[in-house]
């Protein structure tokens, strides 16, 4: 599952769809094909690759497709790469910081 | 209508019925929901009530769908914080499917109101929830970040 993600993440237009989404959540295809400079096949096509990499998730609301930002493989990509690796060092520089800061006032 | 609406899909090796039983457990700590206690009667318009480990009162609603082990709709109305209490109502939708011995659960969780704070809020904690959850399933552990309050 996590090959299909990162997969999905390499590629800038698929970011920048995400990004989107991120801004605003919840849109369709066309809203979607506006911020791209690019067809709507080729919107489409991506969208897929983020959907089967379950990194946006779709709700029909009447007869609109919306289309949604999942957090969730995004969390899982930082509990198993960068809370595993990073977390004590991340939590000493933080601990740092506050110490220095605190030094200062 | 303006709305504020998130959607958390999360699949997970275990059953329907499982998944069901673990976001249905009432009165014991939930390891996968930061050591909270979920009361609840299971019924349509049954009430439904979350507390944390000192007993503050931390959510609560009313059940308006329940149609086991497929879908729940909760009416939510958070009661801790006072700027997203203030929002007042909003609505979790779970649905589990099963697909190729896993889960497909997805979270609706939304309000009829645009720019919600409190909807906002809960996007942080729903991943954190569901990745913990999936954890408690597939390997018996919740994660480190949920089990404490």
């Amino acid at each position: 599952m996590l090959d299909a993600v990162f997969k999905a993440l390499a590629d800038p237009s698929r970011r920048k769809l995400l990004d989107e989404l991120h801004a605003n959540n919840g849109q369709t295809l066309s809203q979607l094909c506006e911020l791209l400079d690019m067809t709507r096949q080729a919107v489409t096509k991506h969208l897929v690759v983020l959907e089967d990499a379950n990194l946006v998730a779709t709700v029909w609301r009447g007869r609109e497709k919306l289309h949604f930002l999942n957090p969730v493989p995004l969390h899982e990509i930082y509990e198993r790469w960068i809370v595993k690796y990073e977390r004590d060092r991340l939590q000493a520089l933080s601990d740092l910081k506050k110490g220095l800061e605190e030094n200062q006032n | 209508m303006e709305k504020s609406t998130f959607v958390y899909v999360t699949y997970i090796r275990t059953t329907p019925e499982k998944l069901w039983a673990k976001l249905t457990e009432t009165e014991i700590p939930r390891e996968f929901f930061f050591a909270t206690v979920l009361h609840a009667e299971w019924k349509v318009g049954g009430k439904w009530h979350s507390t944390a480990p000192d007993g503050t009162l931390v959510d609560g609603g009313e059940v308006l769908e329940i149609d086991p082990p497929k879908r729940l709709v909760l009416r939510w109305h958070h009661e801790m914080r006072p700027e997203h209490k203030a929002e007042g109502n909003s609505r979790a939708t779970y649905e589990l499917e099963q697909k190729e011995g896993m889960v497909k659960l997805t979270v609706i969780h939304e309000m009829d109101r645009g720019q919600s704070k409190f909807i906002a809020a809960v996007s942080n904690g729903w991943p954190t929830i569901l990745s913990s959850l999936k954890s408690l399933l597939e390997t018996g552990e919740a994660l480190e970040d949920t089990r404490t309050w």
